[in-house]
């Protein structure tokens, strides 16, 4: 079975994040990166079925130079090769661009059985392009898996709602996005990061996919941030003196927020 | 705040990264309570060998990471300034393997390196004794021929890992020559071998340390590390290379103690401001750091001569000697920062402190450390040389 797996590249979420003063978009440079963390998973459960049986996984990501991280991450924890699509032009793209530049992308490394990617990314948070990028790929899309097992051209998976836990089938070739309680992510072994030196990791452009810059981009995006403030500090908690009545003052404040 | 690193490769950065990320993940959250409660964390080393991480400096055609100590040192200090007591026994485990790597045939490298590189056995090392500890040679451990195997008999002091490893190297008696001295590979389930209840000890309580009993345990002669009596050689062979890793536990260790009392001193405030800008404090942190750093560059300095072949005997006293010294002031100093807070078993750093202390003593004590140094300064000078 192969399998893609998406990964992004995204600043540290325990790092100060900010955005370009120039354009308004998420600074990507002056903040340290890393491969997303809910991505993780992704790249767990994609391995975990590639070692249950044969087959390979291709991580791709969409991002500048040092996006290079991210895929470089994944081929320690295992993954066989990577794909990393960069351009000037990508800069600033929404949603519906990123998930066109990957549609492109997963078209030209084949046809994979599976497309795993994680619920959402760490920084934008929106979790739409896996449903975008399965309608653009003409997949069935099931999102927020739990549990994911394979058998033959059945996936089964198991999805967490608030009132109940659906199980859902899908037939291969289909994408899953996977949720954080999937599985526990492993950590690279020491003779992952020596292996991945060795790994190949394919840099394409917009021309090698076909996508016309104009296609993608901040001019092409449907939205934009028109302006950003820095969330104003934590201001200090009301202290309450327990003067015999510190239970009901306590249950008088948290009535007065509406918790009780 | 970590501390910088300038590492020679990028796998070599990516594993520092790695093992950060493990000790906060896994660690950090376990220290505290194993400690308090005497618990040894076999699981933990697993999961050291399945990373790959106890047996970096050995070579990777055996299974080992294939890394410079300069590398390896720097792993260990990481490990350190989360838990001492994990870097200890990692660094301890590597010097059990060392005899087998060193000395051990083909047959013998390949029946038990890997598991033990890998994490799948763990490894302990008898050289002690509760009358021989500084002069190994007056050991009284026996080992006696007899036809095809050994029978020892005696007993082996201050084992880390004894009772909890599965398997010992074990430096025995085969003449009465002084130095008439082999090494041998004993497994746990010998029978005859059975450690002591635990030490009371004063700190690192996370590693176990027990007296191992020898009451005629036969051994394989296959079991047995290089000539017989060529034991002590291999035994002082790896001391050098324990010493620094010792030195790395000392350096990681104090960049702890440092860590928290820089965090506490940013946050504490008295006479209305934060007590890291009252210049009394500052400055003690300030020795803190130059006392942390000159512990690094000189472990680092001794483990390039090493990494370069070149004699290092000396240099990793010196490293020994000055690191631990300066992680127990270091140590002390964190307390004092945190004052009576840091008094309280609520906090870290009375704990590090008491974790300091034994660094000055074990893998030979500083005042072996300055024997070693002073009879060095009689040899012939240091050859200028170029670097490889």
């Amino acid at each position: 079975m192969n399998i893609v797996v998406c990964v992004k590249y995204v600043p540290d979420a325990q790092a100060e994040r900010t955005f370009n003063a120039s354009d308004n978009t998420t600074d990507r440079e002056n903040v340290d990166g890393l491969l997303s963390e809910l991505d993780e998973y992704a790249v767990e459960a994609a391995l975990k079925l590639v070692e249950a049986g044969e087959g390979e996984v291709t991580v791709v990501t969409v991002g500048p130079d040092q996006a290079a991280d991210a895929i470089k991450k994944a081929l320690q924890m295992g993954a066989d090769k990577g794909v990393h699509v960069k351009d000037d032009a990508i800069h600033g793209s929404d949603a519906i661009a990123t998930s066109l530049v990957l549609a492109e992308a997963i078209k030209k490394i084949g046809s994979p059985d599976l497309v795993v990617t994680g619920m959402a990314s760490t920084d934008g948070t929106m979790g739409v392009v896996p449903t975008m990028l399965a309608e653009r790929l003409g997949l069935p899309a099931v999102t927020y898996a739990s549990e994911l097992t394979v058998d033959g051209a059945k996936a089964t998976i198991r999805r967490d709602g608030d009132v109940s836990t659906q199980t859902i089938e899908a037939t291969l070739p289909a994408l899953i996005s996977v949720t954080d309680q999937i599985n526990e992510p492993r950590y690279p072994s020491f003779k992952g990061i020596m292996a991945a030196k060795k790994k190949p990791v394919e840099e394409w452009s917009l021309a090698d996919l076909g996508v016309e810059a104009g296609q993608v981009g901040l001019d092409a995006a449907w939205t934009k941030v028109e302006a950003f403030a820095a969330r104003p500090p934590r201001s200090q908690g009301e202290i309450v003196t327990d003067e015999g009545d510190g239970g009901k003052k306590l249950a008088e404040f948290l009535a007065s927020r509406k918790f009780i | 705040m970590p501390a910088a690193r300038v590492l020679p490769t990028p796998e070599a950065a990516d594993l520092i990264r790695l093992v950060r990320e493990f000790a906060t993940e896994e660690l950090a959250p376990r220290a505290a309570e194993a400690e308090a409660t005497g618990t040894f964390p076999r699981e933990v080393f697993r999961q050291l060998g399945q990373l790959g991480l106890l047996g970096l400096p050995y070579p990777e055609s055996e299974g080992g990471g294939g890394q410079p100590y300069e590398v390896y040192l720097q792993v260990l200090e990481e490990l350190a300034s989360v838990w001492a007591s994990v870097a200890v026994g990692t660094s301890v485990h590597a010097l059990s393997c060392f005899g087998l790597a060193t000395r051990g045939t083909d047959e013998q490298r390949q029946r038990w390196l890997p598991d033990l590189l890998g994490g799948e056995l763990l490894g302990a090392y008898c050289l002690s004794e509760p009358h021989a500890g500084s002069d190994p040679a007056a050991m009284t451990t026996r080992a006696v021929r007899d036809g095809d195997d050994y029978v020892i008999t005696g007993a082996k002091a201050w084992t880390t890992h004894g009772g909890e490893a599965d398997y010992y190297k074990v430096l025995a008696r085969t003449s009465d020559d002084r130095g008439g001295i082999s090494c041998f590979l004993v497994p746990a389930d010998a029978e005859g071998l059975t450690a002591d209840p635990p030490e009371h000890k004063m700190g690192l309580m996370g590693s176990t340390t027990a007296t191992m009993r020898f009451d005629h345990v036969r051994v394989p002669a296959e079991r047995r590390l290089g000539d017989e009596g060529e034991g002590l050689k291999i035994a002082l062979a790896g001391l050098d290379a324990g010493r620094l890793g010792i030195a790395a536990c000392a350096t990681g260790l104090a960049q702890g103690a440092l860590d928290r009392a820089v965090a506490y001193a940013e946050e504490r405030e008295a006479f209305g401001r934060k007590i890291i800008e009252h210049e009394g404090l500052a400055f003690v942190l300030a020795d803190m750091e130059a006392a942390v750093q000159s512990a690094r560059a000189i472990t680092l300095h001794a483990a390039r001569l090493k990494d370069q072949g070149l004699p290092y005997s000396r240099e990793a006293s010196i490293a020994k000697l000055v690191a631990t010294d300066n992680a127990m002031r270091v140590t002390t100093d964190a307390v004092q920062v945190l004052g009576g807070y840091g008094y309280t078993k609520d906090f870290p750093v009375e704990r590090y402190m008491r974790e300091a202390k034994v660094m000055q003593i074990f893998e030979g004590t500083n005042q072996i450390q300055r024997l070693v140094i002073s009879r060095s300064l009689r040899k012939p000078a240091g050859a200028i040389t170029v670097q490889k």
